[in-house]
């Protein structure tokens, strides 16, 4: 048997829960990460389901789980390998053993490896007893039987007893990591308050298996995980889709404009789309669109009756609302287009993650199209690059794309809750003198920012439109120069947000021999290769991890070139290398790239790395 | 909320909805009448200036937008509903017109437009029907006759084409009128209407392309025949028609008949009276598909019904919401659920 990789000196640790769709594993991941926020570690979860909606019971395709990795010290990712399998049948051990760590400990329940479950996931033996599972820390729990008994008084038919069971394994799984049931109980009586059934039968099957693993002393001495230490404040454990809705209304809140959110349903985007519907109780105005074109039309109408207009979406959403973005750029309105991005082309791999729509987002519009292109790194951050966007957008009166991607929209980690005045001003250009010396392309002469004046506003009637216009006067005009002159304001217009934006930092060797280059979502695994590769001797090694991608921070150049080698590492075929290629046709950049639809390991991006440095 | 308000009331004229910017039609173009007639009827709807939006996509037809001194979008093509429905729903207060051609409407715009007929918001759009496509130079449209011999159909169309108002009724519009452009009277009056009218209010003008469709609708619009061949008709009139109005229109088994009086009044003819306003579609949609040459063509406004308002619905529920949540701002959102404070 390989050496346990659990011992009580472990600072994180990467815990699996998997099982049945109806077993429940997303709630009780969910349960999980809730407490371990609540404990004071550092976390990061990412759940991984069937793309059916109701896959065959038992089956290996029908297997829901949940990954997350909580640690004593920040955490990044939800790690690459597991330390902890939870399977409640046979075919989530037969499509999740591939995750776990040699020496990792499986906690089965050993009732459901019946005969009828075995078959169903193609086992000829049962893996709890033929050992194939030596080199692994198994532990048979009697999960459905000791749920069934725990609850046997309730009244409750068989079926809806064994449907608690996850509430034993996640028992046990807190009395392995020396956890107090009371929060996941707080927790419970929140969750099944009006159904005083159910919150008993949760409570007394959590109680089961804690107990279980108490009285049987099967697990040997638990593992305390030491808190993280992390900023004070208040938390609470968000995802990306409800932080990029959520940073929108805040976004809202602070320029004193309403919300106009026209979206069209698409995979991975719709929780965004969901969440808001569900705050008309904050004002949000939500339109489900009748297609993804007539999404963002509606937000460029909205956009101009003066609201801070938005359009949520995916690759072959952001596709078909092209045309319109162009008619926002020409009309330089503010508008936010959340690309939440999955593996393309066309329909692709619509639940898997990948950030191949960088291309599209800086290049897919006709004519000269210049944009704002950004891009959040953490499912928690994407609240603050959301508020941004927005900030951007309408400060610039200029369209901006944020990109997300599958990975972050569906992935949790702790929010650190802004306190007031901790986001930063939205404050939108106003013209002061009156109406008749306002004309629609009349620009402030620092920003070449126009001012951005809507229907309702007295004396400022005027008309925008897709057809070029005369600088300032806004008349139709094909006048030669002019056209050249307004493409050139544009794109200076853009440019020249890059003065506003923050710089850009590095972690690590300000300077020397690699700097290892990031955008988006792939943040946690990269830092967490580069910290590790740090904390484990490395030298000369630098960190930049890129938001901002159109404009770039006006520092990144200079950040550039003080190293011997650069290497990009990203989910595509080397989109933003060759960005930067473009940019800065002097340098030299290696790239890294991963097209499966999976987010990076830290493991990859460290060899990786050691690759670059020793070739 | 466009309110009703007493027409007349503000001290707006023509005048003030006339645009600086050189007007660039054909002579002779229908779109210059249209254009009269809605610089006209927009000064008589006593709403303030700076909330009139007009919206219109691509084609001959959705130049009109730089002609009318509002707030306005020339959008891209096919699209002006859908950025139209998303001004009005930002902001209700707005009198938002839709300005649109066949091609640009039922064509590459027909999903839009399907959609904003069964949602139903407070806006109006004026369909110019000159069954052609008239900027790219003659290509056919959706409404061009079988038989018309476009740059697309060398031989002539083979295409079987829509019927704009009975897509607009099927589709579940609430108001539905036709006009001619060249009867000023009665588009100022369906124009005024359709401002009124709580709902989208589809308006097709059957409109004259001097360049390619010339005389196209002449069979019906034709000073000669203009009587004979169009039904007008008015909400509790009876369906007569004729230079001397001696022509009704009665129901026969499941179809409709035209009919001489025969110098008997229309009651005593049996003759239809006109219910713009039954909710139930089946005599409207029969009247939008009358055709020469058994029938007259109907004019005026066909359908007029109330239905609930999207735009009006959602900002209710969002009042509602806010009057019962507990939530001041997002950052009583953002603390709700379940919190843990380090520190």
């Amino acid at each position: 048997m390989a050496t346990n990789v659990l011992t009580s000196e472990m600072k994180k640790v990467v815990i699996r829960f998997s099982g049945d769709s109806g077993d429940g594993m997303q709630l009780t991941g969910d349960i999980f990460s809730q407490s371990s926020g609540q404990a004071g570690h550092d976390l990061t979860t990412i759940p991984d389901f069937p793309a059916e909606i109701r896959a065959p019971q038992g089956s290996v395709g029908g297997v829901s789980s949940f990954q997350i990795q909580i640690g004593g010290t920040e955490i990044y990712t939800p790690g690459d390998k597991v330390d902890v399998l939870v399977v409640m049948n046979p075919a989530a051990l037969k499509a999740n053993l591939g995750f776990l760590k040699p020496g990792g400990t499986i906690i089965a329940d050993k009732d459901s490896f019946n005969a009828r479950n075995l078959k169903k996931a193609d086992y000829d033996t049962n893996p709890l007893d033929d050992g194939s599972l030596n080199d692994y820390h198994v532990f048979r729990t009697p999960a459905t039987s000791l749920t069934r008994e725990a609850l046997k008084d309730l009244g409750l038919e068989n079926q809806v007893m064994t449907r608690s069971k996850n509430m034993f394994a996640l028992g046990v799984v807190n009395y392995l990591f020396s956890r107090p049931l009371d929060n996941i109980i707080t927790f419970l009586e929140k969750k099944f308050g009006k159904k005083p059934v159910m919150l008993e039968a949760n409570k007394l099957a959590l109680e089961a298996g804690y107990n279980f693993a108490v009285s049987t002393e099967l697990m040997g001495p638990s593992i305390i995980i030491p808190p993280a230490n992390l900023p004070k404040g208040t938390y609470r454990n968000i995802d990306g889709n409800t932080a990029v809705a959520w940073g929108l209304l805040a976004a809202a809140e602070n320029s004193g404009k309403k919300l106009s959110l026209c979206s069209y349903p698409i995979t991975p985007a719709s929780e965004i789309l969901h969440e808001l519907s569900a705050r008309k109780d904050m004002g949000a105005i939500v339109f489900q669109a009748e297609d993804e074109i007539a999404a963002v039309c509606a937000a460029v109408g909205a956009a101009f009756s003066g609201n801070l207009s938005a359009t949520t979406t995916s690759g072959p959403g952001a596709s078909l609302k092209t045309e319109a973005m162009g008619l926002a750029v020409i009309a330089e309105l503010p508008l936010v287009l959340v690309n939440v991005q999955r593996a393309g082309p066309s329909t692709g791999l619509p639940t898997k993650t990948e950030q191949s729509d960088l291309y599209q987002a800086l290049y897919g519009r006709h004519g000269e199209a210049p944009l704002v292109v950004m891009a959040a790194s953490s499912p928690d951050d994407c609240f603050y690059y959301s508020y941004m966007a927005a900030k951007i957008a309408m400060e610039n009166t200029t369209p901006v794309v944020l990109l997300s991607d599958s990975y972050l929209s569906s992935g949790t980690s702790p929010w650190r809750i802004p306190e007031n005045g901790e986001l930063p001003d939205i404050s939108i250009p106003k013209f002061h003198k009156p109406a008749e010396e306002w004309k629609p392309y009349l620009r402030q002469s620092d920003s070449l920012n126009r001012y951005w004046m809507s229907p309702g506003d007295k004396g400022f009637e005027h008309r925008i439109g897709g057809l070029e216009k005369q600088e300032i006067t806004g008349n139709l005009t094909y006048e030669p120069q002019n056209h050249e002159k307004m493409t050139k304001i544009r794109e200076a217009k853009i440019e020249g947000i890059a003065v506003k934006l923050p710089k850009q930092k590095v972690i690590g060797a300000a300077s020397g021999k690699l700097l290892v280059v990031g955008w988006g979502s792939t943040h946690g695994a990269i830092n967490t290769a580069v910290i590790e590769l740090l904390e484990e001797g490395g030298k000369d090694i630098g960190y930049t991890h890129f938001n901002y991608i159109s404009p770039l921070p006006e520092n990144t150049e200079e950040i550039l070139g003080k190293y011997d080698q650069i290497l990009v590492c990203e989910l595509n075929n080397g989109q933003f290398v060759n960005y930067l290629r473009a940019k800065f046709p002097d340098l030299d950049f290696r790239q890294f790239n991963k097209i499966q639809g999976q987010p990076f390991f830290t493991s990859e991006i460290k060899a990786a790395i050691i690759n670059t440095l020793t070739e | 909320m466009q309110t009703d308000v007493k027409e007349n009331k503000s001290e707006l004229t023509k005048k003030d909805f006339v645009s600086d910017q050189s007007v660039r039609w054909c002579p002779g173009c229908g779109d210059y009448m249209i254009l009269a007639n809605m610089q006209k009827a927009f000064a008589r709807m006593g709403h303030e200036k700076q909330n009139f939006v007009n919206v219109s996509g691509i084609g001959c037809s959705s130049r009109i937008t730089y002609y009318l001194d509002t707030y306005g979008v020339h959008s891209i093509h096919g699209r002006a509903l859908a950025v139209a429905s998303g001004v009005k729903l930002a902001n209700p207060d707005l009198n938002v017109w839709v300005f649109t051609g066949d091609g640009d409407c039922m064509a590459i715009g027909g999903n839009h437009f399907i959609h904003a007929c069964r949602r139903n918001l407070d806006m109006n759009v004026v369909i110019f029907n000159n069954r052609i496509y008239g900027m790219t130079k003659g290509q056919s449209s959706p409404t061009t006759p079988p038989g018309l011999k476009t740059k697309t159909a060398a031989d002539g169309s083979i295409e079987n084409p829509f019927n704009i108002g009975d897509i607009a009724i099927g589709s579940g519009a609430t108001f539905f009128a036709r006009v001619p452009d060249n009867n000023h009277q009665l588009m100022e009056e369906v124009m005024m209407q359709a401002y009124h009218h709580k709902g989208t209010s589809v308006i097709e003008v059957l409109q004259n392309c001097v360049i390619f469709t010339d005389g196209i609708h002449e069979q019906i619009t034709g000073n000669d025949t203009k009587d004979d061949n169009q039904l007008v008709l008015e909400h509790g009139k009876p369906m007569i028609y004729g230079k001397e109005q001696k022509f009704g229109l009665k129901v026969n088994g499941m179809r409709l008949e035209a009919v001489p009086l025969n110098g008997n009044s229309p009651e005593s003819a049996g003759v239809l009276v006109h219910d713009a306003h039954d909710a139930g579609s089946q005599m409207h949609a029969a009247l939008v598909k009358l055709q020469l040459p058994e029938f007259p063509v109907a004019m005026g406004v066909i359908r007029k019904v109330d239905a609930p308002q999207y735009e009006q619905d959602v900002h209710k529920a969002i009042a509602r919401a806010r009057s019962r949540t507990e939530f001041k701002s997002v950052s009583d959102l953002f603390h709700s659920g379940n919190t843990w404070d380090i520190g």
